[in-house]
């Protein structure tokens, strides 16, 4: 067993917020995906929002605190060294106060602060190593041995994956990306298309696959998040896919509700099925649908698995 | 100049020719047409210079820089010149039309995304920026 594969085996796990509310189908599915995998998930003890885009908005250097926070818990008190984050924005700044502490003297300076005065031990970069469910499967299990153990595949069915903006922007936080063979594209994304498509799923050429949603302003500004998010569905039926497959909370609401809102209030229909890749996943381990929370979806993913008689 | 919606509605304009190449190159033009309306936004002259064969890119690049969220939409602009690149190649006509198809909905997502831009300074900020409202503070 190689070394990452090895320490991919039992990880830190730091669902977020939105996990536990919106995202909740998310966190069921990738426990039950992990359980079924041998994959083994201890959840960070005490966490705390990474700091979002509220926080970092506002002063992005307590958000390096924030999203440092929940490394040094994992380092200090779980003496785990791989945190992983399911969540596009937990990742994403995560990896950006692993950059910061890195490279920037100030934020170092702001977070050994904060830190002293909040009782916490700062974090030094290095310590732990982020990563994302699409790397924890990916490189954990990896594509043969995910194959190995489909119990149902997913053959038939046409998968748009959609990877959203924040698993690959900016390219500087994500060192270990575009380092070649085996590695992941920043601009060609590609874990979940190859996790997918060893769990028998017909992966379709979608060319929005990172392309901007509106997400950050789905509140504030409707009407541009719901433009954006009807061009990426049209253009995932215009591709041939029955589901859209996410790795993100945030993209997988977004992509639902403003179906909905399309519907509404531009009266554009659209028939493309939303389901997070680890409910694929746990489908075609044999998981039921029930098992990984597609009940729970806002879009109904039952509908394209039965017409594809996967469920 | 044309408004980013004026150059929206013009995206699905059924096309003067059913030579998929000619095609290609109308919705490139149009591609163009808004990278030049969110340059010219910012005060800039819009470039006549090519990037990796493509003036599309160009474009990008000039209207990214100084704005690092303006990358959210660097893939769709690449993928638009893949597209473009894939109807220059023979192939047959309802794969063709398929590919156009594609291609007009990559330049649509463009003129949303700018067009959004335009009225929300902030758009793209999260994924790819994070740019602090109190940059002075920090």
């Amino acid at each position: 067993m190689s070394e990452t594969k090895s320490r991919y085996q039992r990880v830190a796990y730091y669902p977020g917020c939105a996990l536990e509310g919106t995202g909740h189908a998310y966190n069921r599915s990738t426990k039950a995906v992990g359980k079924a995998l041998g994959l083994e998930l201890d959840e960070v003890k005490n966490w705390n929002c990474c700091g979002a885009m509220e926080v970092k908005n506002v002063d992005p250097k307590v958000q390096t605190y924030l999203s440092s926070r929940v490394l040094s818990i994992a380092a200090h008190e779980m003496k785990a060294d791989v945190v992983m984050a399911p969540c596009n924005g937990c990742y994403h700044n995560l990896k950006k106060a692993e950059h910061d502490l890195a490279h920037d003297g100030a934020s170092r300076e702001v977070v050994a602060a904060i830190a002293g005065k909040a009782g916490d031990k700062p974090y030094e970069a290095g310590t732990v190593e982020t990563i994302h469910a699409l790397d924890w499967i990916k490189h954990g299990i990896g594509e043969a041995g995910l194959k190995a153990r489909v119990k149902n595949s997913l053959a038939g069915l046409k998968v748009a994956n959609y990877y959203g903006c924040m698993y690959t922007r900016p390219r500087h936080i994500f060192p270990e990306k575009d380092k070649g063979p085996g590695t992941e594209s920043t601009s060609k994304p590609h874990f979940m298309d190859d996790l997918l498509a060893a769990a028998g799923a017909v992966n379709v050429d979608f060319p929005l696959k990172t392309a901007c949603c509106g997400g950050a302003h789905t509140l504030s500004d409707s009407d541009v998040s719901t433009r954006l998010v009807l061009n990426i569905l049209r253009a995932a039926e215009a591709a041939g896919a029955d589901v859209i497959a996410t790795e993100c909370p945030t993209c997988h609401s977004g992509l639902e509700m403003h179906q909905v809102r399309a519907e509404k209030v531009l009266g554009q229909k659209t028939r493309v099925k939303m389901l997070y890749f680890t409910q694929l996943l746990g489908v075609a381990l044999g998981l039921s649908p029930r098992a990984v929370g597609v009940h729970e979806n806002v879009s109904d993913g039952l509908e394209a698995l039965r017409a594809r008689n996967i469920a | 100049m044309r408004t980013i919606a004026d150059i929206d509605r013009e995206i699905d304009a059924a096309p003067a020719t059913r030579e998929a190449a000619a095609e290609a190159r109308r919705l490139l033009a149009l591609a163009e047409e808004v990278l030049e309306a969110w340059v010219r936004a910012r005060g800039g002259e819009p470039t006549q210079g090519e990037r990796e064969g493509f003036r599309l890119l160009a474009l990008h690049r000039q209207g990214a820089d100084g704005l690092p969220s303006f990358n959210a939409c660097r893939e769709t602009c690449r993928e638009i010149a893949y597209h473009y690149n894939l109807l220059a190649i023979p192939s047959a006509e309802g794969e063709a039309a398929r590919r156009a198809a594609m291609m007009g909905l990559l330049v649509r997502h463009l003129a949303l995304f700018v067009g959004g831009k335009l009225e929300v300074e902030k758009l793209g900020d999260f994924c790819c920026a994070s740019t602090p409202v109190r940059r002075a503070d920090n």
